[in-house]
């Protein structure tokens, strides 16, 4: 049996504009988590450019790599990925540790609504709680660029919303550029630009006239 | 093959690792038992055929001089069965070399017919021909030190006389497995030799023609051997007996049976050690391994399986790494015995001593392993089976942290965040750490008894032969001399100083407990011959009174202060009550020692001596040691200098093996523990530690955070390993006490660093094979998949 090359991505030319927020659509298989590990740092285009910044991602060694994901990006997982041996406040301080100019712990952990939190661990927390921990970890170093993969993926109607709220909020107040993947169209209204993915190619990309207000969104 | 066969067969070779490195310590757990038990057991068996073939006596006693027409008396003696006579004698040997003289302890046979006890059995050539007095069958050791074959000459000189002897025969003899020079701790083969000749060539030549100086009698099953002791020392009195004594203290005997107890202990010991070990591994190993599939088993559960079946399922990856590691242990056990029996070759000469190790003693170390390991199998599979299915298949609760001890003092705040991380796994799991760092404990326990044992017995031969043998030559006379000897020898040229000495045997008595001892007479100011106690401080020489080794004191309980009666054995046998000036705590044998003048004073002798020790001018040794061996009255020439070059010698090539193996052994357990510790840790904490990557961490502060545990376990257990190995030599020190010698509780600064040492670097390495592993973590699935 020879060896089948599989696209995951094909013809894919993508601008994040600085500040903005912009929502990646797509069905699972549509390549869009695949584009946002490229987009991170975790994977490596197999041809073709990715330039940040003036520099292109392509030709960074492993080490340069971490040190792009270190000081430039931000990371919101699905599941959260907190280290259960530490609390909120430590999860934020072990990012802080290693930035350049971080925001305090506490600071971050306000700014997602969990001053009272700090030093609950992640088995005191909600699943909703523990994402704000990770968004609060992910922006305390003030990140160039967050990437959130499916953060509503794992929560219920009501917690999502939340946890949009914040993003929302912190995009707003810190212009960080963000992107958020998501299969959940109706999220896309709260983006700036909506760029939807499909059989690895963007089917559709378009500016929203005005970012919708988290609340008024409904799935 | 069914599908949990393939699943089994797939994940025991993902696993391999793991596997391999449990079920090497499961080999060794067996290979200790069967080359340690089985090496007690082989020398047990040889050392009781032996005796028995070679008919090994039950008393041995010498004496002046006794007429033959006295046997029948000491065979009349109730409980005695069989009664033997013979001259024996110590004789230089006339080699042709320079270098210290060599001796014979010769031994006379029965000019016709083989002795009543203690035969010669013949290895190669032949027996005595009846009537040949210029024959003698020569010990196998020596013969081959010497590379001497049957029909060799050998000259040695007999009473004076230089003869020529020639070897028919080379034998052995139960009194002479373990074959000491007089005045010698341990076998020199090239220097010592023991020679049986025929009584007609004895007796004559020492004027024993028709008397014996020393006898041996066999006892029936019943007898009292102590009351037959005394019967006998009542006969031999007016003869000059210098005291029965029973087979216990007979010196070659005494040796073996020192070391077939230090055997068992250490046999019984260490096993222990590789099995606490291995049931700990495997039950973490499988316990782990299980957590990780709560889900598939809740699906196979699901499906019908019997909690028998999912059990066998998990069994069977202990089954393969006890089959595995018993199959390795057995092969090495029967390998590594060979060759321990093999240095037992070289100090005991043991006839027919050869590794066998029974079936039984084969199935019995298997089976401990076996049932050892499967225990700590056995409670990690019930665990697995008993889970309801429908909770099997909820994920396992998430960990639950909280600050530990160690936070809850306040000392959280000089830690950075990683610190804290590797603290809390090491608190949450509080018995899990304790266990890792006990087993890496263990394994600088072993490597700390294994070299003390070397470090106690360096410590013992430097101080006896550095500090209290000071002497370059000591000299041994056939028979007492007068004082004024010192005076010819040191006229002679290269000898720069004499020291004298008087040895006298007799029986110390303290209420109803007696024991018969040699008492050494020494120079009051001498500095040849120092009395030193164990920490080298030296023990000045009182004008009344003795100075008596510890361990005699405790054989007679008596201290410092209390009175001895002395019945002098030798000479006009005075009966003398003595106080105990000092008790000498040293470790060779059981010393008593005097003022040599004091010593002439209370035994009524005039001023004779009997062994005088030397300093001389090393360029004047070759001429010396010629000249002595023309010396009639000279019958023993030593010297501590060669004594320590060749004990050294011999030591380290046994040393060099037990290293290799020790370290070979404690390597296993360190690598068991600490890869699959870490290998165990990476499994639980792969997708923390792969979000920590994406999280834009380097390898190497991931690597920390994983292996820092480990190293915290590892240094942690390095003093505890060192506490319980010190624990354990003291014990051995106790425990090993014989008549004897004492084993000096000493610790090298050495070993400790090399025990150390060896255990962090062993641990690193296996840490470092895991931290490759971090190289192949997945980023990208993290983002997706939950635990």
């Amino acid at each position: 049996m020879g060896e089948i090359t599989v696209h995951a991505l094909r013809d894919v030319n993508l601008d994040l504009q600085q500040g903005e927020m912009t929502v990646l659509l797509g069905a699972s298989g549509s390549g869009k988590s695949t584009l946002l590990n490229i987009i991170g740092g975790l994977d490596v285009a197999s041809s073709g450019e990715v330039n940040y910044m003036g520099r292109n991602l392509s030709e960074f060694t492993e080490r340069q790599l971490t040190d792009y994901r270190r000081f430039h990006v931000g990371f919101v997982f699905q599941f959260y990925n907190l280290i259960s041996s530490l609390t909120a406040r430590e999860n934020v301080a072990l990012v802080t540790e290693l930035a350049s100019d971080p925001m305090q712990p506490e600071e971050a952990l306000a700014m997602v609504g969990l001053s009272d939190r700090v030093n609950h661990f992640p088995s005191q927390l909600s699943g909703g709680e523990q994402q704000r921990v990770a968004i609060a970890r992910a922006i305390a170093k003030r990140p160039n660029i967050l990437l959130c993969d499916e953060p509503t993926g794992a929560l219920d109607a009501e917690t999502g919303k939340l946890v949009l709220k914040v993003l929302d909020r912190v995009n707003t107040e810190t212009r960080t550029t963000t992107a958020i993947i998501t299969h959940n169209a109706a999220i896309g209204a709260m983006g700036d630009t909506v760029v939807r993915m499909s059989s690895g190619s963007i089917a559709e990309h378009h500016r929203n006239a005005s970012r919708a207000d988290v609340d008024s969104i409904e799935w | 093959m069914s599908p949990l066969n393939i699943k089994l067969r797939r994940e025991l070779w993902s696993l391999r690792g793991q596997i391999v490195s449990i079920a090497l310590v499961v080999a060794v757990g067996i290979m200790s038992i069967i080359t340690m038990r089985g090496s007690y057991d082989s020398l047990v068996r040889a050392q009781q055929d032996y005796y028995r073939q070679s008919r090994f006596a039950d008393v041995w006693v010498s004496l002046v001089r006794a007429p033959q027409t006295l046997m029948p008396v000491l065979e009349s003696l109730p409980g005695v069965t069989a009664a033997d006579s013979r001259v024996t004698f110590l004789a230089t040997l006339d080699l042709d070399d320079s270098g210290i003289p060599a001796h014979g302890r010769f031994v006379s046979v029965p000019a016709n017919g083989r002795p009543l006890l203690n035969d010669v059995l013949i290895e190669r050539g032949r027996y005595l021909a009846a009537g040949a007095s210029d024959e003698v069958i020569i010990s196998s050791k020596f013969a081959e030190a010497r590379g001497f074959d049957p029909g060799d000459t050998v000259r040695a000189i007999i009473n004076g006389r230089s003869r020529e002897l020639v070897i028919v025969g080379i034998g052995n003899s139960p009194e002479h497995i373990y074959a000491v020079p007089p005045g010698g701790l341990y076998p020199e083969d090239d220097r010592y030799g023991v020679f049986w000749a025929s009584r007609d060539l004895l007796g004559p030549a020492y004027n024993m023609d028709g008397a014996f100086n020393e006898a041996v009698l066999s006892l029936s099953d019943d007898a009292n051997p102590q009351a037959v002791i005394t019967d006998v020392d009542r006969v031999l009195e007016q003869y000059g007996g210098l005291g029965a004594y029973p087979r216990a203290d007979q010196p070659s005997n005494l040796i073996l049976e020192a070391e077939l107890d230090q055997n068992r202990v250490s046999g019984a010991v260490i096993p222990m050690i590789f099995l606490g070990v291995a049931v700990f591994l495997l039950y973490l190993v499988l316990g782990r391994l299980i957590a990780t599939q709560r889900g598939e088993i809740a699906v196979l559960k699901a499906f019908g399986y019997r909690n028998r079946e999912v059990g066998m399922h998990f069994l069977m990856f202990a089954v393969v790494a006890v089959l595995l590691g018993g199959a390795l242990g057995t092969l090495g056990g029967v390998y590594l015995g060979d060759a321990y029996i093999g240095i037992y070759r070289q100090y005991f000469n043991l006839p027919g001593l050869e590794y066998r190790a029974t079936g039984g003693l084969l199935l019995f170390a298997f089976l401990a392993c076996t049932l050892g390991a499967f225990a700590g199998a056995i409670a990690a599979v019930l665990r697995a089976v008993s889970l309801p299915p429908a909770e099997a298949m909820r994920p396992e609760a998430p960990a639950n942290f909280r600050p530990g001890i160690f936070e809850r003092l306040g000392l959280g705040q000089l830690l950075g965040s990683a610190g804290r991380m590797i603290l809390r796994n090491v608190e949450r799991k509080p018995l899990q750490s304790f266990f890792s760092s006990l087993g890496i404990a263990m394994s600088v326990a072993i490597l700390t008894i294994g070299f003390f044992m070397f470090d106690s017995i360096n410590y013992m031969m430097d101080l006896q032969f550095r500090q209290v043998q000071r002497e370059d030559i000591s000299l041994t006379f056939r028979e007492v001399v007068p004082d004024s000897i010192a005076f010819d020898l040191s006229a002679l040229d290269g000898v720069s100083r004499v020291e004298t000495y008087r040895t006298i045997a007799a029986r110390l008595r303290a209420g109803n407990l007696e024991d018969e001892i040699a008492i050494q007479g020494f120079d009051g100011d001498g500095q040849l011959r120092r009395v030193l106690n164990a920490d080298g401080e030296r023990i000045p020489l009182p004008a009344h009174g003795l100075v008596i080794s510890s361990l005699l004191a405790d054989r007679l309980q008596v201290a410092v202060g209390d009175e001895l009666l002395v019945e002098f054995l030798e000479g006009k046998r005075f009966k003398r009550s003595l106080p105990v000036a000092a008790v000498l705590d040293d470790f060779l044998g059981l010393s008593v020692i005097m003022e040599k003048t004091a010593l002439w004073q209370i035994s009524g002798e005039s001023a004779v001596v009997n062994g005088a020790f030397l300093t001389v001018d090393s360029t004047a040794r070759p001429a010396l040691n010629q000249i002595f061996k023309q010396f009639p009255v000279v019958t023993g020439v030593s010297s501590p200098d060669t004594m320590l070059e060749s004990f050294r010698e011999q030591l380290a090539d046994s040393m060099l093996v037990a290293s290799a193996f020790l370290l070979a052994f404690a390597g296993v357990i360190a690598v068991g523990v600490v890869y699959n510790a870490a290998r165990i840790s990476l499994s639980e904490r792969g997708r923390e530690l792969a979000s920590l990557r994406v999280m834009g961490f380097h390898r190497s502060e991931v690597a920390t955070l994983l292996l820092g545990e480990q190293g915290i376990l590892t240094l942690v257990a390095i003093p505890m390993g060192l506490i319980i190995g010190y624990g354990i030599c003291y014990a051995m020190a106790i425990g090993l006490t014989t008549d004897i010698y004492r084993i000096p509780f000493v610790i090298d600064p050495q070993t400790i660093v090399i025990s150390a040492l060896f255990i962090i670097i062993t641990a690193a390495a296996s840490a470092w094979v895991v931290r490759r592993r971090l190289h192949r973590l997945s980023l990208v699935d993290v983002l997706k998949t939950r635990e």
